[in-house]
């Protein structure tokens, strides 16, 4: 049984398949799909409002209802998989702060239970796990710094180091551009770029690809809870691509940029 | 003041008094502040109400309201996780039945009891002269379990109120979880009965966790302080509520919120001090 995919076998390993999912609230199917996303892949859900690309995200990791269909992490059925460090989760949130200060390093260390659970103390190498996770963000120096004091694109960040934090070799992220301004976007597209290219399998709900394009290999472009398109994102129709961003909602600079202009790996 | 203090402890009513007022300092703010977290912060209150039906109902049935309160509110407790956890639009108005019947079956449960409505009251909102040998053992043993618990899956309990869905991907027992932290408040609401009383214990499990993170930057140091804030408004409100003969956990309360908008002036003093 292959449960992990190291770089060795990356190109074959499956880590997640959907058979006929159909996911959703109560009895109310939001989206179906089918699809399979192998080790090493950064795959982008695209689409509009309410096309159903969270509502697949959330379904593949079992948040939401499965009114159908299958969905099997690295090969075994997501009911008996248990190694849930895995697959990292990065949650669409305004603010990663609630009513009580929290430090980023604290942040983190809750995404390392995945990897303990709930009794175990922590190691050293547990320790050392959330440090690379903060440093891997860009968010070293911060470490002891309530998460409130940081501004949107950095509490980002920190809710993506709390992913890692279990040693994630997937890592699903849900709109994680969503109100940060070019500077962040720009801190999280160098933050990912290395992930993959340390061989960490990237899933990400977009609204549009922004600083991520030249790091995406593969599109799904989703429209009123169906896939409408899925393979290369070089091959996708542009009209596609384009469902996102009709309209700039911030009013900012335009957010494409020239592929050939971006330096993610000087 | 020494003198004082032992003369103090020369009562026995008083040692049992003071000894439950720590083990509520606690246990309250050890629990509240994961309420507090998880934006459940007046859930304490509810758990409170659903106590008054188990107080009055060993009051109505003349044996020990603890034991019989503290069944009353874990089961409350469980039935409000259940509730909340089927996340319907009307779980809130579910809650509210439930408290409401909670306390509106207490009151007319304990008119027949032959104690009547008196000693009710030092249930409701506490009173010193009222812990037994017998209360400050079981109030002991829920303390402890409390702190043992708050501490050790501490990690645990923080990733589940802070951020549900995220502890959900991560393989945790969330359901397993909240039942734990429900159960935990259940057992602080009796913890409560004697000194501060059911339907005050919520403001103790809130305010000193309040107060705290005004002057925290961690939810570790959060937790701390908060605890410190809880056992020291806890014994000074006893002995106040000794020598100017108050309601002990009305006077608890009281003092806790003092501590808060104390620590919120100095916050703005601080702040104004650091722009200047």
């Amino acid at each position: 049984m292959t449960t992990s995919g190291t770089p060795a076998d990356a190109a074959t390993t499956s880590v997640i398949r959907v058979r006929d999912g159909r996911f959703g609230y109560g009895n109310q199917t939001v989206v179906s799909a089918d699809l399979e996303i192998c080790a090493g892949e950064v795959v982008a859900l695209l689409g509009p409002n309410g096309s159903g690309k969270t509502t697949l995200l959330k379904g593949v990791l079992g948040l939401v209802d499965r009114l159908g269909g299958s969905v099997e992490l690295f090969g075994r059925p997501i009911g008996e998989f248990r190694d849930r460090s895995l697959i990292g989760y990065v949650p669409q949130r305004q603010t990663a702060a609630g009513p009580i200060p929290v430090t980023v390093q604290e942040l983190v260390r809750s995404g390392r239970l995945a990897r303990t659970g709930l009794l175990r103390r922590r190691t050293a190498i547990d320790n050392a796990t959330i440090s690379s996770a903060i440093d891997a963000v860009g968010l070293q120096g911060k470490a002891r710094e309530p998460i409130a004091t940081l501004s949107g694109g950095q509490q980002r960040r920190a809710l993506v180091a709390r992913a890692l934090a279990g040693g994630a070799q997937v890592l699903m992220l849900d709109e994680p551009l969503a109100g940060v301004d070019q500077e962040n976007q720009d801190a999280l597209a160098i933050a990912l770029g290395a992930l993959v290219d340390a061989g960490v399998t990237i899933v990400v709900v977009l609204h549009e690809l922004g600083p991520l394009e030249p790091l995406v290999s593969r599109a799904i472009c989703l429209d009123s809870g169906r896939v409408l398109f899925d393979g290369a994102l070089e091959t996708a129709p542009p009209t596609l691509l384009h469902l996102g961003h009709d309209h700039d909602p911030h009013g900012g600079p335009a957010p494409h940029r020239p592929r050939s202009g971006m330096k993610l790996f000087p | 003041m020494s003198l004082l203090a032992a003369n103090l402890l020369h009562y026995g009513f008083m040692r049992r008094a003071l000894l439950a007022a720590v083990l509520v300092g606690l246990a309250a703010p050890a629990v509240g502040i994961f309420l507090v977290q998880r934006r459940l912060a007046l859930i304490g209150d509810g758990l409170g109400h659903i106590a008054v039906t188990g107080v009055a109902l060993g009051l109505v049935l003349n044996r020990a309201p603890v034991p019989i309160a503290l069944v009353t509110a874990v089961v409350g407790a469980v039935a409000v996780e259940l509730i909340r956890a089927r996340g319907e639009q009307s779980a809130e108005i579910a809650l509210a039945i439930l408290f409401y019947g909670g306390i509106g079956g207490g009151v007319v449960l304990v008119s027949q009891a032959p104690s009547g409505t008196r000693s009710l009251n030092q249930y409701l909102f506490g009173s010193i002269s009222t812990t037994t040998s017998g209360d400050l053992r079981t109030f002991a043993i829920l303390a402890a379990i409390v702190m043992v618990v708050a501490v050790g899956l501490g990690g645990a309990l923080f990733s589940v109120s802070n951020d549900d869905e995220f502890a959900r991907a991560s393989g945790l027992p969330v359901m397993r979880l909240n039942l734990l932290l429900a159960s935990l408040s259940a057992f602080t609401v009796v913890v409560s009965m004697r000194v501060v009383g059911v339907l005050l214990v919520s403001a103790l499990m809130v305010v000193p966790v309040a107060a705290a993170q005004l002057v925290a930057r961690s939810f570790r140091m959060t937790f701390v302080i908060g605890i410190a804030i809880g056992v020291t408004v806890s014994l000074a409100g006893v002995l106040v509520s000794y020598y100017a003969d108050t309601p002990s956990g009305g006077t608890i309360v009281l003092l806790a919120i003092a501590v808060f908008a104390l620590l919120l002036i100095a916050k703005n003093i601080g702040r104004l001090l650091r722009r200047a």
